[in-house]
């Protein structure tokens, strides 16, 4: 019981230091700078307000990027350079080829099939009056870790060899049915597609809030005279619903494929890669703590940054427009 | 009236059909986790977890020693109080700085400031695993791996981006006259921002503590790379998949140890579901 109880102290502690560490920062700048004299402080005050944010940023994404593009022309251990060795690596190996196949196979299932499935529920929701509670429980998986996701379906997809007791569900209705059961997750034909099922469980939610709350934009009117001119249900959804909210499906589109592009976490729980299941980013963490190879795990993530770039540009682009409009 | 309303009902039948399905296969899963977590280790391996509904009343098939198991042995108790360590100050520290910043970017006037901004919004995507071998280098050399501090520190550098973004795109839609008038009054900016610009924007601070803390307390990437595997450090996450891999076939632990970890988050979601929801549109929809 004593353990316990210091424990807590400690948590309570470090919780105390951390969060009044960065409250005494501010508070001790802010007194540094009104010693100062008035036009002088006037100037450097945003500076104040900004520097510990531009030190983090620098520090953590900016610095760092650029020092990982540098260590991508050198060997394993950083230590000589080696040109585009590890570029070459990383887009004609057998294992980085699968990986990038795998990936490419995330991208257009868990995008469409979450963004498509989230729009279809987002407009089916609206016309019901237990939405909420409907939208809550296919929501809810988004407050679920990758780790706890991933138990969760590895216990839907436990297996055991046919004649037993089955305790997966999908093997049990499978045996129901009078089939044989499978090893989803070691069975090369399945074994992907079990994977993303649960990143299309954990994502639906997200693009249905987002897309649901762009479909009640959709101004009542527009429909009632779509209506009045004859147009049926699926007419008004792809004539007027998916025109209409077209930059919210892509906003969301955008949001999911950077999720994928970085997942790493399913991959290793389910699986650590095996039965040709790698992806791109586990790969990477593969190359750095498995073999220790700094040269071909920081050109992988290069890659990775440079898939990225277009987004990032799209990003700025919306950006300028907001904020002409401002 | 009652008749209409009935027919109307009856129109809908096959929305409600899918909608009941959807809902029912996407709370499947987890509620197999919730119910298996109560079950005993031989009745797990024997049947499947909806065999209880049978004699659900059969209270003899429900236990928590697989919660005591799960928290005393296997150190997933001490892993309980290490995310909260981590994910509490690495929520805080992040809100602290990206509020200043936000109000900079959005009410002062400085050079660069567009410039700088634009900065922040090509940070959104970097992904973070392009930084991952600097850092860790970085870490080693000023003995901050398998620290707290450390752990920290890089959750607040990954969350800032998107805490400058969300909130300065919500800080600056605040009425200007307020925020002049009371400068004329005399008010310094750390008055204005203390009791002024924190109260107002509460909605948009605490949607990004959601988004931060469910990030923090769901993260296994910078938890294993930055802090390690070792038991005084490592949080739920961590301690979850070493689970699965030492021990894959226990189901009675691992179901129960997955629920652990996910309790906290749940609860936060649960309670604070608006702002969460309205933070994620603030991001996306605007557009």
């Amino acid at each position: 019981m004593m353990e316990f109880w210091t424990r807590l102290l400690n948590v309570v502690l470090a919780i105390a230091i951390g969060c009044g560490g960065v409250i005494g920062l501010f508070y001790l700048a802010n007194l540094a700078i009104n010693a100062l004299p008035k036009p002088w402080n006037q100037r450097l005050l945003p500076w104040v307000y900004i520097s510990p944010a531009l030190l983090l940023l620098s520090a953590y994404l900016i610095l760092p990027t650029v020092q990982t593009f540098y260590l991508s022309f050198l060997d394993g251990r950083s230590q000589n350079f080696v040109g585009l060795k590890n570029y070459i690596f990383a887009f004609t190996d057998r294992a980085m080829l699968i990986a990038f196949k795998n990936n490419l196979l995330w991208l257009v299932l868990v995008t469409g099939i979450s963004v498509s499935l989230g729009l279809i529920i987002a407009v089916l929701v609206d016309k019901v009056r237990y939405e909420p509670i409907i939208k809550s429980l296919i929501f809810l998986p988004m407050a679920i870790s990758f780790v706890g996701a991933s138990v969760i379906w590895k216990f839907m997809y436990a297996y055991k060899p046919a004649g037993d007791d089955q305790i997966g569900v999908l093997n049990a209705l499978l045996v129901n049915f009078g089939f044989e059961p499978v090893g989803w997750v070691v069975e090369q034909s399945v074994n992907n597609f079990a994977l993303i099922a649960i990143m299309i469980w954990l994502y639906t939610g997200f693009a249905m809030v987002i897309l649901s709350s762009a479909v009640k934009g959709i101004p009542e009117e527009v429909i009632e005279a779509a209506r009045i001119d004859g147009a049926n249900s699926w007419q008004i959804f792809w004539r007027i619903t998916i025109p209409m909210i077209r930059s919210t499906i892509l906003v969301v589109s955008t949001t999911i494929i950077i999720l994928v592009l970085k997942v790493f976490d399913i991959v290793f729980v389910m699986t650590g890669g095996n039965y040709g299941t790698e992806v791109i980013a586990s790969r990477m963490i593969k190359e750095m703590f498995n073999y220790r190879n700094f040269g071909r795990g920081s050109a992988i993530a290069i890659v990775l940054l440079i898939l990225i770039i277009p987004v990032m540009i799209s990003n700025i682009r919306r950006f300028r427009t907001q904020e002409k409009l401002r | 009236m009652a008749q209409q309303k009935q027919t109307q009902f009856w129109q809908k039948t096959p929305i409600h059909i899918s909608l009941l399905a959807i809902a029912f296969i996407w709370t499947l899963p987890s509620a197999g986790l919730l119910i298996s977590s109560f079950r005993r280790r031989d009745a797990m391996l024997a049947t499947g977890w909806w065999t209880i509904f049978q004699h659900p009343f059969e209270l003899t098939q429900y236990h928590i020693g697989n919660y005591v198991d799960v928290l005393q042995s296997e150190g997933m108790g001490q892993a309980f109080f290490n995310s909260l360590t981590i994910a509490i100050p690495a929520t805080v520290i992040p809100i602290a700085i990206a509020c200043f910043a936000a109000y900079a970017f959005a009410w002062m006037e400085f050079p660069g400031r567009q410039f700088l901004f634009i900065v922040v919004v090509c940070l959104l995507v970097v992904p973070l695993q392009t930084t991952l071998i600097p850092i860790l280098r970085a870490y080693r050399d000023l003995g901050l791996s398998n620290s707290f501090l450390g752990v920290w520190l890089a959750h607040a550098g990954y969350g800032l981006p998107l805490g400058i973004y969300l909130l300065r795109n919500y800080i600056g839609e605040l009425p200007r006259d307020l925020i002049e008038a009371a400068a004329v009054d005399g008010a310094s900016h750390l008055k204005i921002f203390t009791k002024l610009i924190v109260p107002l924007s509460m909605p948009a601070i605490a949607s990004f503590a959601v988004f931060q803390f469910l990030w923090v307390w769901n993260d296994l990437l910078i938890a294993l790379v930055y802090l390690g595997t070792t038991n005084d450090v490592a949080p739920v996450t961590i301690q979850l998949s070493n689970l699965v891999g030492s021990r894959g076939q226990d189901w009675h632990l691992l179901t129960a140890g997955a629920f652990i970890s996910m309790i906290v988050p749940l609860g936060v979601f649960f309670s604070l579901q608006r702002y969460f929801v309205r933070g994620i549109l603030a991001g996306s929809v605007k557009s």
